[in-house]
C-alpha cells in the first residue's frame, strides 16, 4: 500500500514504557491527528516516526518498505516541525528561513510571504512574539516538498488569521496526495482521521 | 556542500554577532597569563623559561571556555533535530560546527598569543615556534572540545563535566607542542619529529572526532 503504515507500535521515554499497540495507516493525500493528554505520547511518537528515536517495538513502513532499512531515504522525505521553534534569536527571520533554505533546499524569500512576514523580515527574531516565532518556525514547512510532514502542535501561539493559513497550507499539501500526522489539542478545520493515545499513567 | 558552508556561515555570524564569546576567551586567556608574573615573581629569566608553556596551556583553557555552548543552544532551540534530519550527515555537520569554534576561538587566540608571550617575557627566537605549535594545537583542541561538547549535551553541570573529560585528552597536545617549541629553541634542536606528532594527532582526531560526535549527539537526542 502507499503511504505510511504503523504497526504495533511501542515507545519508550527513558526507560519507562507509555504506549504500547499503536497502529495506524495513512494514505496519500491523509492527514492524521494524534489526541491524548499530557505525557500520552504524541511527541515521542512523532520523533520515533522521524526516526530521531527508536520504537521500543513494532515497524514503520512506507510504502510497504520497513523505514529502518534506509534511514537516509526516509529522512529525505520528513517535513519536522518540533515543539521548539528551532530559530536562532540572533538572527533576522530572513536569515533564520534562509538558513534551513540553504540547510535543506527551498526559497526562503517565497517562505517569508506564506505566513505574511514580509515585513518582520529584517527583525532579529529574538524580538518577534511567540506567535510570530511560530509563524516563521511553520514557514519552513513551505521551503520544502517533503512527502510527509510530522508536526508538533503546530498552531500553539497563533492568531484565527495564521490559522487559517496554515489550514489552507495544510490542505494544498493533502491536495497533492502527500500526508500529514499532527499531534494537537485543537481543532483543525479539515478532515482527518484521529489517533486516540492512551490515558498517562 | 552548501549545507556545510551554510552552517559554518551561522555559526561564524552568531558568534560574530553575540561578541561576547570571542571577546571573553581572549580576554581569559590573557588575564590568567598576566597572573603568572605575579605568582612567580618579575624576574626575567624565570618567566623567560615558563613563557612559551604558560601561553600553551592557557590557550587550552581558555579553548575550553566557550565549548558548553557550542551544542547547547542548537540542542535547546530544536536546530539539532533538524540538523539530524537534514541532507547534511550529522558528522559533517559536526566538523563544521568544529571549524566554526576554531575560527571563532583559535584563531583569535593565534593573534592575542604574541602579546601574552611579550608580557611573558618570552625569548624572542621562540615566537615562530610557539605560533606554529599553537595553529597545529587548536585544531585539536577544538575537534576534542566538540566530541566533549556532544557528549556531556544534555547533562546537568555539563560544563565542569567536560573540562573533566577533555582536560586529560588535552595533555598529548601539549606535549607535543611544547617539545617542539623547546627543541626549535636548542642549538642542535630539530622540531620536526614533535611537529609531526602533533599534526598527526590533528589529522587522527579529523579522521575520528566527526563520527564520535555525531554518534554522541544521536545520542542526546533520543
Amino acid at each position: 500500500m502507499t503511504g505510511l503504515s504503523l504497526d504495533n507500535i511501542a515507545l519508550e521515554r527513558g526507560e519507562r514504557r507509555i504506549a504500547s499497540g499503536i497502529s495506524a495507516r495513512v494514505a496519500g493525500g491523509e492527514a492524521l491527528l494524534l489526541q491524548g493528554p499530557n505525557g500520552s505520547g504524541k511527541s515521542t511518537l512523532l520523533r520515533v516516526l522521524a526516526g530521531l528515536m527508536p520504537a521500543a517495538d513494532g515497524t514503520i513502513a512506507w510504502d510497504g518498505a520497513d523505514v529502518a532499512r534506509d534511514r537516509e531515504a526516509h529522512r529525505a522525505r520528513i517535513a519536522y516541525l518540533g515543539h521548539q521553534d528551532a530559530l536562532k534569536a540572533g538572527l533576522t527571520a530572513l536569515e533564520n528561513l534562509r538558513f534551513w533554505a540553504s540547510f535543506n533546499g527551498g526559497d526562503a524569500d517565497a517562505a517569508l510571504m506564506a505566513f505574511g512576514l514580509a515585513k518582520l523580515a529584517d527583525r532579529p527574531a529574538r524580538t518577534l512574539s511567540a506567535g510570530q516565532k511560530r509563524r516563521l518556525a511553520l514557514s519552513r514547512l513551505v521551503l520544502s516538498d517533503a512527502p510527509l510532514w510530522l508536526l508538533d502542535e503546530p498552531v500553539t501561539a497563533l492568531d484565527t488569521e495564521a490559522r487559517a493559513a496554515f489550514v489552507t497550507l495544510l490542505k494544498r499539501h493533502l491536495a497533492a496526495g502527500r500526508l500529514a500526522i499532527i499531534a494537537t489539542h485543537e481543532p483543525l478545520a479539515i478532515e482527518a482521521r484521529v489517533l486516540q493515545l492512551g490515558r498517562a499513567p | 556542500m552548501s549545507a556545510f558552508v551554510a552552517l559554518l556561515k551561522r555559526d561564524l555570524v552568531l558568534s560574530y554577532r553575540q561578541g561576547i564569546d570571542a571577546w571573553v576567551v581572549v580576554l581569559f586567556f590573557l588575564a590568567a597569563g598576566i597572573l603568572f608574573p605575579f605568582a612567580i615573581g618579575p624576574e626575567p629569566n624565570a618567566l623567560m623559561r615558563v613563557s612559551t608553556g604558560v601561553v600553551l596551556s592557557m590557550a587550552a583553557l581558555a579553548a575550553l571556555l566557550s565549548l558548553d555552548r557550542l551544542y547547547q543552544g542548537d540542542f535547546e532551540d530544536g536546530s539539532l533535530d533538524l540538523m539530524a534530519l537534514g541532507p547534511l550527515p550529522l558528522e559533517l555537520a559536526a566538523l563544521a560546527k568544529a571549524l566554526a569554534h576554531w575560527l571563532s576561538t583559535g584563531l583569535p587566540l593565534l593573534v592575542v598569543a604574541p602579546l601574552l608571550a611579550l608580557m611573558l617575557n618570552a625569548p624572542a627566537d621562540s615566537y615562530g615556534p610557539m605560533l606554529l605549535a599553537l595553529a597545529l594545537a587548536t585544531p585539536a583542541l577544538s575537534l576534542l572540545g566538540g566530541l566533549g561538547a556532544a557528549l556531556t549535551l544534555g547533562s546537568r553541570r555539563g560544563g565542569i563535566l567536560l573540562t573533566l573529560l577533555i582536560l586529560p585528552l588535552y595533555v598529548p597536545v601539549l606535549i607535543f607542542a611544547a617539545g617542539s617549541i623547546s627543541r626549535s629553541l636548542l642549538a642542535d634542536g630539530d622540531p620536526t619529529g614533535a611537529l609531526l606528532l602533533l599534526s598527526g594527532v590533528d589529522l587522527g582526531l579529523l579522521a575520528i572526532t566527526p563520527w564520535a560526535t555525531a554518534a554522541a549527539l544521536r545520542q542526546a537526542l533520543r
